[in-house]
């Protein structure tokens, strides 16, 4: 009994130091390697997106490992967890994770569980890189130890009713009357709270928001009401089930508004989507996270990623980029010491990733570059429309009947 | 709103989808009826089932509504192993153990789902799955027009099987008065698992209605398992006309309140409607006195 | 007595772990062990004494969650106050639900249907209304004080859910102990019979429903306040109502300690299959399904029936061998 005793208090004293001093001395020459924790839901209701995010986090560990290791320190070793989609799964992983000894954490997707993960993180002073989680709360709560990589919905809803209002405004204003339809929960809710706030101060008209449940077996009474009311512009924005039923149910009943402008839509700037509903596909517009298209990385990793028979989504660059970003601030604070890490995190200027981010800078956690991008799906693919710096094509508006 | 142009349309909508509901609760139904469990896997077996159509489509190139004449009896063969050789013996007759035992069930098909096939959303395209019928003022999508046609036919046929032939006599002798039932000398194993067999082809031809206008995922059964539990309930549990026509009223009821309450409070309708009709009528529209 | 004493002793080996076991690893298991204890005790109350099945009793759980952390953040009410409102609110709900159902005689199946409905209005409502938060949720300030309770050391935290699962255990007792347990005994094992020799079935049912329901309520007071993040999917969701019922049922119906037994196999069970299964989506959850068949199906009585058994069996051998040699 007194042995385990000993242990336990070891392995909590091994807790808050570096892991280096576990490895055997055959890896000293190079660095004797860093433990990284990369916590996703792969099962449970968000497991497809935590799949993904998983896929990204480790192409990027692959990649890393295989030109020699971050610098100084050595080969990434990935503890990988499952979050299970809830909150206690996701805090049980980061009590392991810490256990082992890992120098940051890097994933959680969904904004409940990223609540969860940076606050239990915290209490170790174990840096936590968010890949996706829009809600603002995540970085407003005053947590020193959580990096945002990407945008909150306070910068989308923003970014999104600007490209908005200047697309149309380049189309000589033809739409005026809005339609928002989006999925109940934190980023459905949120995101429709500012657009509601923010949409009439640039002279659009929102003619109902209508809310559904994920998941939601029938649109057809929305898509009575879109017939109905005939608004000139629909913003949808849920998950990729909800928003593949909602667009083959409106091309069902031959629906077609002005344009149909997504924010942080499930399936608008989905390959996927794009390859197995091209007719529904075609014209929709997304604002929402997306590679830089200009990046030879971003295309070598799309590349992989399509290789690999997977679709190259959001969750899969966001967290290839996140896992960078952190191998850069370790190389940087040249020890996997916490608070190190922490301090390389929060000063870096890290231009590595393959988003249209620019150089990371953060400010109180997040990174003050992230914004999401203009996409629209022409000619078979989805290409970047706003902003000019990245765009590939121009905008399409109104939607050709 | 109140316009005809959009609740008429609305109702005929909330027809349709109440007649799929309504083949999903029949199987359930009938578990009750006889078991008297509520099936908790009722949901995972859904969703396998759909899996099931989505391969017959991509691997054997079945139409959906071909694959059900397929489906059905090997749905049917899985429902009676089931019972026959999982829950049966591992509730040892108790209905709190087969609860747990069904529910243990449906952790493990739902993930053994998810372990073999991943989490991704799977869809088939079918040339008609975009079609309309229509009625003037509201477009019908063909394949929900077809599966309400299909349904009351599997009624029919469920309501023929129980009063014409024999094993349809025993499973109503069953239900009404087990020691009796097998005092006389019949197979009360056999029966449970029999229901349990043709409650999981009911899934099953539920499944390749389904699969035209929706998606197949590991977890797309759990969507449909309460609405089911309720349409049982109301319609009183072991009734199949019960289940039939609370299949309808819960899909319209659904329909309309999404209508007018938004689709997020709209689903409410459906459970406030529940608790209604129970509190008024304590064993459901057409059940048996308890 | 000695039911007093049994659970004095378990309170009492449980309250020594934190100061032999330090791995937050550890302490956080068990407290969510001991949190899924509490909200099972609650449904033992009307379930396993009183034999109405719930399906439901996200309502009340969700109720103590929403309460506690809708009173701190909207209205800056104390943690401790808010908590004791979050079991008042859960036990108002309980009641409410009791009153309506059973005085329409509703029984069974129906009963336990018609509770699960309750906790999807609730879960609905919790969704789309402003108070809530709606979709966004409701996310508690984190201040690691006991003003507002919330704990630097997990092992607070861990000594705040045994108490109240001590609590819930006495008040088994209690209620196995007392005229008001015989009568709900009675009403479990044949309620017409119990109605016939004068019980209210009715008042009996109802009393046990408000107590279950508070219980259950405290189960989510406190989980807002270890994760601090309150949505309509977790006060609400089927999740909770599962587990309330799996564990009493795993660990013995109807027994003080089934509850607090359930929820520790059910938990280790789950952690032994991530440790088996290891990485793939979903495989561990496949073996967690396939254990717990195997668990129904070898111990139908629970984990308390399969002790007791052995028990039997034990104190009847050296009697059977007194008899041969006799």
């Amino acid at each position: 009994m007194s042995d385990n005793k000993l242990s336990l208090s070891r392995r909590t004293l091994l807790a808050g130091t570096a892991a280096t001093i576990a490895m055997p001395s055959v890896l000293r020459a190079q660095g004797a390697g860093v433990k990284l924790g990369i916590l996703h839901p792969v099962s449970g209701a968000l497991s497809y997106s935590g799949t993904q995010g998983r896929l990204g986090a480790m192409l990027a560990v692959d990649e890393i490992n295989a030109a020699g290791g971050i610098k100084g320190l050595g080969k990434i070793d990935a503890v990988l967890g499952d979050a299970q989609s809830t909150p206690a799964g996701g805090t049980a992983e980061v009590e392991k994770m810490n256990s082992a000894g890992v120098a940051a954490i890097v994933g959680g997707y969904a904004s409940a569980l990223c609540l969860a993960i940076s606050q239990a993180a915290a209490r170790y002073d174990l840096p936590y890189v968010v890949d996706v989680g829009v809600a603002d709360a995540i970085v407003t709560r005053g947590l020193k130890n959580t990096f945002r990589f990407g945008p909150g919905f306070g910068v989308i809803a923003k970014t999104a009713i600007a490209n908005l209002a200047a697309i149309n405004d380049a189309a000589g204003k033809p739409a005026k009357t809005v339609m928002i339809v989006h999925e109940d929960s934190l980023f459905g809710s949120g995101l429709a709270k500012l657009l509601n706030a923010q949409l009439p101060q640039h002279g659009f008209q929102i003619l109902e928001t209508i809310p559904h449940p994920t998941p939601t077996r029938d649109f057809n009474n929305v898509v009575l009401k879109m017939k109905a009311q005939n608004p000139d512009l629909v913003i949808p924005a849920n998950y990729y089930n909800e928003y593949v039923l909602l667009a083959r149910t409106m091309q069902q009943q031959h629906v077609k508004p002005k344009g149909i402008y997504s924010v942080l839509g499930g399936a608008a700037s989905s390959y996927k989507f794009v390859k197995e509903f091209p007719e529904a596909a075609k014209y929709i517009m997304d604002c929402n996270h997306w590679f830089d298209p200009k990046n030879p990385k971003a295309l070598a990793l799309k590349k992989k990623v399509e290789d690999k028979g997977q679709f190259f989504t959001y969750e899969v660059y966001m967290n290839y980029s996140c896992v960078l970003l952190t191998a850069d601030a370790l190389a940087r604070a040249g020890s996997a010491d916490r608070g190190k890490l922490t301090e390389a995190l929060a000063s870096s200027s890290f231009a590595g990733h393959v988003m249209p981010y620019g150089p990371t800078k953060f400010v109180n956690g997040q990174n003050q570059g992230a914004a999401p991008v203009n996409t629209q799906v022409l000619d078979n693919d989805i290409k970047v429309v706003l902003p000019a710096a990245f765009a590939q094509a121009k905008p399409v508006f109104p939607m050709p009947a | 709103m109140l316009s005809p142009v959009i609740l008429i349309p609305a109702i005929l909508n909330g027809l349709l989808t109440g007649a799929v509901y309504a083949l999903v609760a029949l199987g359930l139904t009938l578990i009750y009826g006889v078991l008297h469990i509520i099936n908790f896997a009722h949901g995972a077996l859904l969703s396998a089932a759909l899996f099931a159509a989505f391969f017959a489509f991509r691997l054997l190139g079945l139409d959906p509504y071909l694959a059900a004449f397929l489906l059905a009896p090997v749905f049917f063969a899985i429902g009676y192993a089931l019972q026959r050789l999982v829950i049966g013996p591992a509730s040892h007759g108790d209905d709190r153990n087969m609860l747990l035992v069904t529910l243990g069930l449906s952790i493990i098909v739902e993930n053994a789902l998810l372990f073999a096939f991943r989490a991704d959303t799977r869809t088939i395209d079918l040339p008609y799955a975009f079609a309309t019928v229509d009625f003037g003022f509201a477009f019908l999508a063909v394949p929900r027009v077809i599966g309400f046609a299909v349904v009351f036919a599997v009624a029919l046929v469920l309501w023929a099987i129980m009063r014409f032939t024999d094993i349809g006599k025993a499973i109503r002798a069953v239900a009404k008065e087990k020691l009796g039932a097998e005092l006389a000398g019949i197979d009360v194993a056999h029966v449970y698992a029999m229901t349990f067999g043709l409650g999981t082809a009911c899934v099953a031809i539920a499944a390749c209605l389904l699969i035209p206008t929706y998606y197949v995922n590991p977890s797309v059964g759990d969507g449909f398992v309460l609405i089911a539990f309720t349409i049982v309930v109301l319609g009183g549990m072991g009734s199949v006309p019960g289940a039939l026509i609370g299949g309808l009223v819960i899909g319209v009821v659904e329909s309309l309140s999404g209508l007018f309450l938004g689709e997020s409070l709209g689903q409410i309708g459906i459970f406030l409607i529940f608790i209604a009709v129970l509190l008024a009528r304590p064993t459901g529209l057409f059940g048996a006195k308890a | 007595m000695k039911g007093l004493a049994a659970i004095a002793a378990v309170v009492a080996v449980l309250a020594a772990v934190p100061l032999f076991v330090q791995s937050n690893i550890a302490l956080n298991f068990l407290v969510v062990t001991l949190l899924v204890a509490l909200a099972g005790q609650g449904w033992n109350i009307l379930g396993g004494y009183g034999g109405q099945y719930s399906f439901g009793h996200a309502a009340f759980f969700g109720t103590g969650a929403y309460v506690t952390a809708i009173l701190q953040v909207r209205y800056g009410v104390n943690a401790w106050a808010g908590f004791a409102a979050g079991i008042a609110g859960g036990a108002a709900v309980g009641a409410f639900i009791g009153a309506l159902t059973f005085r329409a005689g509703l029984r069974g199946s129906y009963f336990a249907l018609v509770t699960l409905a309750f906790a999807e209005v609730l879960r609905i409502i919790a969704s789309v209304a402003p108070i809530t938060g709606a979709g966004v949720g409701t996310l508690i300030k984190l201040d690691l004080h006991p003003a507002a309770m919330q704990f630097e050391s997990r092992a607070v935290f861990y000594w705040v859910i045994l108490a109240l699962v001590a609590v819930s255990l006495v008040i088994a007792h209690l209620i196995e102990r007392s005229r008001f347990g015989a009568w709900l005994i009675a009403v479990r094992e044949n309620e017409d019979a119990a109605k016939a020799l004068g019980v209210n079935a009715t008042r009996v049912k109802l009393g046990a429903m408000t107590v279950s329901a508070a219980i259950t309520a405290a189960a989510g007071c406190f989980y807002a306040q270890y994760f601090l993040f309150v949505d309509s999917g977790i006060a609400y969701g089927t999740w909770i109502s599962v587990e309330a019922l799996l564990t009493p049922i795993i660990g013995g119906v109807g027994t003080v300690f089934g509850p607090l037994i359930g929820a520790l196999a059910v938990k280790a069970l789950s952690e032994g299959a991530k440790l088996v299964a290891g990485d793939a989506p979903g495989l561990s959850l496949v073996v967690y399904g396939c254990v717990l068949v195997f668990v129904i199906a070898f111990a139908p009585r629970g984990f308390v029936g399969l002790l007791a058994a052995a028990y039997r069996r034990l104190a009847r051998a050296p009697k059977k061998r007194e008899a041969a040699h006799g």
